[in-house]
């Protein structure tokens, strides 16, 4: 396609994000204007624009089935960018009706409209198809988030978790831009879709490809919060806004994933073996440290983190096992992960402000306290933990199929011995919940209206990804299928 | 299309559990009502089912198929044959049963029952599937309620621990099998999870022999197989009667079954190559068990280890591979569920009158409590391989398939039995009769809700043993098919 040529159907590509970038400028005049009370409809407002975009992305911006390269080859519109655009898209929704609870923030226009500019990054990293681009994207995605995670001025764990990640983060995204670079040193391209070619074996050194492709890694590596580029996590989780940390968790993570996938399927399809082996080391090292730092964890927002970095472990199977059916898993799972880790990010928010504490400690005898939310956490636990009828329990299924399919019997080991450990841990919270005595009694009053919508939404996405699966899995297939056709 | 019973079956506790979630707390009445009438529907669909199994026809029946995932083979497939037809039966005895025995759960009732149903629902789910990932879907599905259940009503001293435990070995043995079933679905080549498929997949020696030990031992284990049986008596003691009853009467049956259907009835060779080992290790079960309850003081880990020792009965069964064998271990899985529930129902039913398990301290209670000392002997009967109960139809065959596969096999596990027979006459001794202690003056009888669990529980025992027609034929029936895929004999 020349540069100059303009077409319709280039707009409809990037339509969730001219309406990412129209909500965000919206919201940033709104918050000059509306005043008092209505502040409170922030979150509404953000959830209803993102709800909007995406009903329109579906009507009108569906990618054609064999995908095709537009803006002048920046951007990819295929159906991988496009499911992992309404997984970002559905998890800001989400994120954004969660703030409801978080009297720090959900006042604030700006903060929404940093989350719609985040999202915005996300959403091009899924479908970047150039390094610069994907660079750019990259950087879009993560300078709000810095921002996001050290919202709250006067709270100084929060701050502390801004400028962790933003140093953590500088520091990845320089290594990785020094992977970018030297990849266009070695091919002169940035076209992802050209360095398939270019790469081939005996056109560039092994140990060339080897370093770059381990620099590439380091990079994502730290996206997904992947062992041992995952320093940042715990403390950015703990002192990062609830919701914000909900989201971090699990929309920035999917994004990472994506792209990390693309970049692995497009430009290095020759070298497989190589990058498969050093994943699925990345994945034994996430699960073990995760699960195993996760046992000694006190208060549940570090625990979360630590089995967010587990269960980066877990996709990371799917990732490792190299073919089209690991990628649909590993998409099926961030699914799950996303109503899963969201439900149980929301519900911590809840209890922390109630009990100013988000100790596990806080939660005993909520089962008593809050007798619908002890149930809901059952659901939030299990479903990390790979129980049906939860969702899960099939993306981990599908994970280990994947991998076994490959003959990695291995690595599939390691999983379920984590998966035990994890089960263990997720276990003691519910025991927590549903036995420890609480050391106050008093039932905890109702939820904003906002919360509870996100959260029921959450529980349902929970049960219908844990036993109907058809048409979750025939997206993940369609966003699998539509990279790995190189 | 005929009226999908199987469906009802599975899906009535399912549906009562979701009912009593969205019950309001204080309506203990309506609680009780729905867990009770889920109860009635599935006892009643067990029965029926059971009464029109057309056993000279055979194989799997009642059969009702859809597409669940077709992309990956996964089907919603359920049927019953011989083998699973007497496990749904005795689902339903002790589902009813073990909510008639938690009648008087104070604390919490709607999770109670909710979370009871959930258990129930995984276990006729497990026995009605045809489908690989459905048994494993059910299956898994047990494990929130059984921890949940333990932890939340179980006996404050242990229950943290003994839930814990329980619920880690099991998911540590159906992670295992899940491998293995893993393995088979991308070994066969065939992309499909129907079990009836598999079966003819024709896996090499080699591959059966890998992947065997996998599926056979990680089901085994929920089985409560040699060395890994230790969650058994530990989980039964610390969960509340109903669960203790379902747990050890219902539950172990899952893993033997699942081992049974998927590791042996996928992996016939494999299960040749390692007969041996099986044969071993529940010989094991038997004796060790039988010792180690003769030596229990806790009135509670008697019956936990009595079950150690009965399941291994149920392995040396399978192990034998042939047709005596394979009938004993049908029918000792049914006897033996029905006998432990009864056994945990009677267990309960002191403690909660006398308040202590340590057998020492009780005595007597034949005076104050003839239902329950009845029901325990007739248990005890049964357990010992009496002839005119159902543990003698059970037990009889299984040794004549043992001294066929291996006599000095069949002579261990017939000491085991003497043992049995030693642990179960001093526990009769010395709870039942004999001085009655002080404290135990003002014990009260059982309610008239107890009578039926144990007039009934009973009274299945003893007809089976009178007229072992009633079930022989049918679970003979079952095996036909496991002997055709273990070529011939």
């Amino acid at each position: 396609m020349a540069a100059g040529e303009f077409t319709t159907s280039m707009v409809l590509a990037v339509l969730p994000e001219i309406g990412l970038v129209a909500l965000a400028a919206v919201l940033l005049v709104v918050d000059l204007i509306w005043r008092g009370n209505t502040r409170r409809y922030f979150g509404w407002l953000t959830t209803a624009g993102l709800a909007v975009i995406m009903l329109l992305a579906v009507l009108f911006a569906r990618p054609a089935v064999e995908g095709a390269l537009v803006w002048g080859g920046m951007l990819r519109f295929d159906s991988a960018g496009f499911v992992f655009r309404m997984i970002f898209l559905a998890a800001a929704a989400l994120t954004a009706l969660y703030t409801a609870v978080t009297d720090s923030v959900r006042l604030h226009g700006e903060f929404y409209a940093l989350l719609l500019v985040s999202t915005l990054g996300m959403s091009l990293m899924a479908s970047a198809s150039d390094l610069i681009m994907l660079f750019l994207a990259i950087e879009t995605t993560s300078i709000p988030l810095y921002v996001l995670a050290g919202f709250i001025l006067r709270d100084q764990k929060s701050v502390e978790a801004g400028i962790k990640y933003l140093l953590f983060g500088a520091m990845a995204s320089a290594i990785l831009l020094y992977g970018f670079s030297l990849i266009y040193g070695l091919t002169g391209t940035t076209q992802l879709y050209n360095l398939g070619a270019a790469f081939q074996a005996g056109a560039v050194p092994a140990v060339l490809i080897a370093a770059v492709i381990g620099l590439v890694l380091v990079g994502f590596g730290f996206k997904v919060s992947a062992v041992p580029f995952h320093f940042w996590a715990p403390d950015v989780y703990q002192g990062a806004p609830t919701p914000v940390a909900g989201f971090l968790s699990t929309a920035s993570k999917a994004a990472g994933f994506a792209a990390l996938m693309r970049v692995m399927a497009v430009a290095f399809p020759e070298q497989s073996a190589l990058w498969s082996t050093m994943i699925a080391v990345l994945a034994t090292l996430s699960m073990l440290v995760g699960n195993y730092l996760a046992l000694a964890q006190k208060s549940l927002k570090r625990l979360l983190a630590y089995s967010s970095i587990a269960h980066a472990g877990y996709i990371l199977i799917g990732v490792a096992a190299g073919s089209e059916f690991g990628w649909l898993s590993s998409t099926y799972y961030l699914m799950a992960y996303l109503v899963t880790n969201l439900a149980a990010f929301g519900l911590v928010a809840w209890v922390e402000r109630n009990t100013g504490s988000d100790d596990l400690s806080a939660f005993a005898g909520l089962s008593r306290r809050a007798p619908a939310l002890g149930l809901v956490m059952i659901v939030a636990m299990l479903s990390l933990g790979g129980i049906p009828p939860f969702a899960g329990f099939f993306g981990k299924l599908l994970v280990f199929a994947s991998a076994i399919e490959k003959g990695m019997v291995w690595l599939v080991l390691v999983g379920i011995f984590n998966a035990i450990i994890g089960l263990y841990y997720y276990l003691m919270v519910l025991k927590t919940i549903y036995v420890n005595e609480p050391s106050d009694t008093a039932k905890l009053p109702k939820a904003a209206v906002a919360w509870r919508v996100a959260l029921t939404i959450c529980v349902v996405g929970i049960l219908v990804l844990g036993f109907w699966f058809g048409p979750f899995y025939s997206y993940a297939q369609s966003a699998a299928a539509s990279i790995w056709i190189y | 299309m005929q009226f999908p019973i199987l469906s009802v079956l599975i899906f009535t506790p399912l549906a009562a559990a979701l009912i009593l979630l969205l019950l309001p707390e204080e309506k203990k009445s309506w609680i009780k009502g729905v867990a009770l009438a889920a109860g009635i529907i599935v006892l009643a669909l067990s029965i029926w089912l059971y009464a029109n199994y057309d056993i000279a026809a055979g194989g799997y029946q009642f059969q009702e198929r859809v597409d669940w995932l077709p992309a990956l083979g996964i089907s919603y497939y359920v049927g019953v044959d011989g083998i699973s037809l007497p496990m749904v039966l005795l689902s339903g005895l002790v589902i009813i049963s073990g909510v008639l025995v938690s009648w008087g759960v104070h604390d919490r009732p709607r999770e109670f029952f909710s979370f009871l149903m959930f258990l129930g629902a995984s276990v006729l789910g497990v026995f009605s599937s045809l489908d690989l990932f459905m048994l494993f879907f059910f299956f898994e599905l047990a494990v929130f309620p059984k921890y949940l259940m333990i932890v939340i009503w179980g006996s404050p001293k242990t229950r943290e621990y003994g839930g814990m435990k329980l619920t880690l070995y099991l998911f540590i043995g159906s992670m295992l099998a899940l491998v293995g079933a893993l393995a088979i679905y991308f070994g066969s080549g065939l992309r499909t999870f129907d079990m009836l498929a598999l079966e003819n997949a024709g896996f090499s020696l080699a591959f059966q022999r890998v992947w065997f030990p996998f599926v056979f031992l990680g089901f085994a284990i929920l089985g409560g197989i040699f060395p890994f049986h230790s969650w058994a008596p530990d989980g039964h003691v610390a969960a509340p009667t109903a669960i203790s009853m379902l747990l050890a009467g219902v539950e172990m049956k899952v893993g033997a079954f699942a081992a049974l259907r998927v590791g042996i009835m996928l992996l016939p060779e494999g299960a040749r190559q390692w007969a041996w080992l099986i044969l071993a290790l529940a010989t094991v079960n038997v004796v060790y068990g039988a010792f180690i309850a003769l030596i229990q003081t806790d009135f509670k880990y008697v019956i936990g280890f009595s079950s150690v020792s009965h399941m291994g009965l149920v392995l040396i069964g399978f192990a034998t591979l042939s047709r005596e064998g394979l009938i004993g271990a049908g029918m000792q899985m049914f006897s033996h569920g029905v006998m432990t529930a009864l056994f945990f129902s009677v267990v309960g039913m002191v403690y909660d009158r006398a308040h202590t398990r340590d057998i020492p301290k009780l005595g007597g209670l034949v005076r104050k409590m003839p239902w329950a000392a009845i029901g325990f002997i007739v248990g005890g009967l049964v357990s010992m391989g009496m002839p005119g109960f159902s543990g003698f139809v059970a037990e009889f065959p299984v040794f004549m398939g043992a001294w066929r596969a291996a006599p000095v096999v069949a002579v261990i596990a017939v000491l085991g039995i003497l043992i049995t027979a030693g642990y179960i006459f001093l526990t009769i001794r010395r709870v039942f009769f004999g001085e009655l202690p002080e404290g135990l003056a003002g014990v009260q009888d059982v309610t008239t809700r107890d009578k039926i669990v144990i007039g009934g529980l009973a009274a299945v025992m003893i007809g089976l043993g009178v007229f072992p027609s009633l079930m022989v034929p049918m679970v003979e029936s079952g095996v036909k098919t496991i002997l055709a895929l273990l070529g011939g004999a």
